[in-house]
């Protein structure tokens, strides 16, 4: 960010943007500078498009910074930089959008459960989510969520090493680079939207005026439209980039290895990355590397923990790193009964689970439940902000509520809440979900590692709660009233 | 024909300023971004969603962007200075990325962490988890001590190794 006018680092010469032009070949009778890395530096020329005079005029307008090339100092900067972060981001972006891209076929769009509930083309291709492996979901969002923060320093590095192509002068050099300046629009956009919009999520901070949903839905396919033409557009640049190494001599540990003071900025290309005047270097490649990697790193460790029940203590900034100190029922809430507007009331001796969808309605107290034949299953609770942990339930399966039902073999089945109120305060479930082994109307809830085991709290559902293996948290619905089993169509 | 072909290529090149894959890939994107633009199309909440996605840029590229690299001006003056007022005495270790490694590190996960931190979230986050996000910012600080007096340790041990390799006949030289 330094302009014309100020220090040079390398305690030596002064030079004015007039004595240097940046346009091709003007530069040659300058005398190379003493101690600054690469000596006489100059940009190659444009391949100007379409008109080329209006261009090269353009070109010739001096401007001052940050439009100005001598703004970008970093000697660090160049090519094949940006290519070792876009290589990071070209595997890890497509795990966080298909993650999340999977997140909304588990929310149930075949029953109009997902949101938002009208995408058009934009989806995976539909499918039955699986009932299992019970870890599936937990694996999945926590890919997204934890996936996100941990690229979020890589993002920002990868910002931080085109920025002077935001400010290139002219703005334009041809119609193709002004339709893909346009196009970087939805690309960088899109992916600050979706990360700001994300992280706010996670902790509960909607200022923004709009659903979460459908703005991180549509958002990403936005991002999705700039990421893939930009792939598209740039792959080759950074397969080759990657290939040539420094100086084209494809010897990348050299130029890791070297030292600050070692470290030789890379050589100017029509990409324009590479600085025209650089500074001397502060700190090398290597160093560069290891502070974004070690920022993710950073990330990681304080982020993994929200997700991963050894390691929560180190969720200290997570606000789902906290304890609930109530022993069995110690675990994260999405929706307290004092949130639900549940009168407390409704919960006690007179609560009835209703199940119908069979010749006629059966209604079973807590009392008729818990003396059905009751069983045990380790599962995790995944919510879609990232946090999971896993638990002990114990209760009745669902495919035994489904026989009592007079409906052994449902299509799917729809649970409603006690709660009226909120966007998750009923449910549709799959039919493969209802009848895998492990699915629960749960009773009571115990950690994960055989300890004691008691009734769900008030706020995890007493009297019961639906649990299943691999199912988005919000639809293990809380304070189950009814269970509606749907027959197959034949 | 080959020939008329590379001509051919070569005048669209010229016009155009990129290759043919170039166009499909920017029109590929616009039609896809266009797409998405009308599913949105009768949302009411539409203005706000433009605000946050040009904001987010805006908020990157033209606030948080500058703030940064003016951050690191100080340290790169420091350095200027030093060389230019204190040459004769040489730099056993540059403290500059002792600075650097923990600001960054604070700073990521203090933005990262911001709503919680700042206790943005905290009314939906009592409403819907029954808690409070009262003493993560203390958590906050207490990952920062750690890191900049880690990296002050770090740059203890690395000063008094220089320090002992350098030998006194040197030093008097």
């Amino acid at each position: 960010m330094t302009g014309p006018g100020a220090p040079q680092f390398d305690g030596g010469s002064t030079t004015t943007p007039e004595t240097s032009r940046v346009t091709g070949g003007d530069t040659s009778d300058e005398d190379p500078t003493p101690g600054r890395p690469g000596g006489v530096r100059t940009a190659p020329e444009p391949a100007y498009g379409f008109p080329r005079p209006l261009f090269r005029t353009l070109a010739r307008i001096p401007v001052p910074p940050p439009f100005h090339p001598r703004t970008w100092r970093s000697p660090l900067r160049g090519t094949w930089l940006t290519s070792v972060f876009g290589a990071v981001l070209l595997i890890g972006l497509p795990i966080v959008i298909l993650t999340g891209l999977m997140s909304y076929i588990a929310y149930g769009p075949q029953f109009g459960q997902a949101i938002p509930g009208d995408v058009g083309g934009l989806h995976l291709p539909f499918f039955d989510w699986p009932a299992g492996p019970s870890w599936f979901y937990r694996l999945t969002q926590g890919l997204h969520v934890v996936g996100g923060m941990v690229l979020t320093p890589i993002v920002l590095a990868k910002l931080w090493s085109v920025v002077p192509k935001l400010f290139a002068w002219p703005p334009v050099t041809s119609l193709a680079q002004l339709l893909e300046r346009i196009s970087l629009l939805a690309l960088v956009g899109g992916i600050l939207f979706e990360f700001v919009t994300g992280l706010m999520n996670s902790q509960y901070d909607y200022s923004w005026g709009f659903g979460f949903y459908p703005a991180h839905y549509y958002g990403a396919w936005v991002f999705i439209a700039g990421f893939v033409s930009h792939v598209i557009i740039k792959l080759p640049t950074m397969l080759r980039a990657l290939r040539s190494g420094p100086h084209g001599t494809g010897a990348f540990a050299r130029w890791l290895h070297d030292s600050p003071a070692q470290t030789e900025p890379e050589p100017m290309d029509s990409h324009g990355l590479a600085p025209l005047d650089p500074n001397r270097p502060t700190l090398s490649r290597r160093g560069l590397l290891g502070l974004v990697g070690g920022g993710s790193v950073l990330v990681g460790v304080f982020s993994i923990g929200q997700t991963w029940d050894t390691l929560r203590p180190l969720a200290l900034l997570s606000p789902r790193g906290q304890s609930y100190g109530d022993g069995p029922n110690d675990f994260q809430i999405n929706r307290t009964l004092a949130g639900s507007g549940v009168n407390p009331a409704a919960l006690g001796d007179g609560w009835r689970l209703r199940l119908t969808g069979g010749s006629s309605e059966v209604s079973l107290s807590r009392a008729d439940l818990a003396r059905m034949p009751q069983h045990t299953a380790v599962l995790p609770i995944a919510c879609v902000e990232g946090w999971s942990t896993t638990r002990t339930w114990s209760g009745v399966r669902l495919r035994d509520l489904a026989a009592l039902a007079g409906v052994p073999d449902p299509d799917n089945a729809f649970v409603q809440s006690v709660e009226t109120a909120g966007a998750f305060a009923r449910a549709t479930l799959q039919g493969n979900q209802v009848l895998a082994e492990d699915a629960l109307l749960a009773l009571r809830v115990g950690d994960d590692d055989g300890g004691p085991m008691a009734d769900l709290s008030d706020d995890h559902g007493y009297p019961a709660r639906v649990i299943v293996p691999a199912l988005p948290g919000v639809h293990n619905t809380k304070w189950v009233a009814s269970i509606d089993f749907r027959r197959r169509r034949t | 024909m080959k020939l008329e072909q590379a001509e051919g290529m070569t005048l669209w090149r010229r016009l155009y300023g990129a290759n043919p894959l170039h166009l499909l890939a920017v029109i590929g994107c616009f039609a896809l971004s266009g797409y998405v633009v009308s599913m949105l199309w009768d949302d009411p909440t539409w203005p706000a969603l433009l605000i946050w996605f040009v904001g987010a840029v805006i908020g990157h590229d033209l606030i948080l962007y500058p703030l940064y690299a003016l951050a690191d001006q100080p340290t790169v003056l420091a350095r200027w200075a030093r060389r230019r007022y204190v040459r004769d005495r040489p730099v056993l270790v540059p403290a500059i990325n002792h600075l650097r490694a923990p600001v960054l590190g604070s700073a990521v996960l203090g933005l990262i962490y911001l709503p919680t931190i700042t206790r943005h979230g905290e009314d939906a986050f009592r409403f819907t988890a029954g808690l409070d996000m009262a003493g993560i910012y203390r958590h906050w600080l207490l990952i920062t001590a750690g890191l900049f007096l880690g990296s002050a340790v770090i740059y203890a041990i690395r000063l008094g190794r220089a320090a002992r390799r350098t030998t006194r006949p040197t030093d008097q030289a």
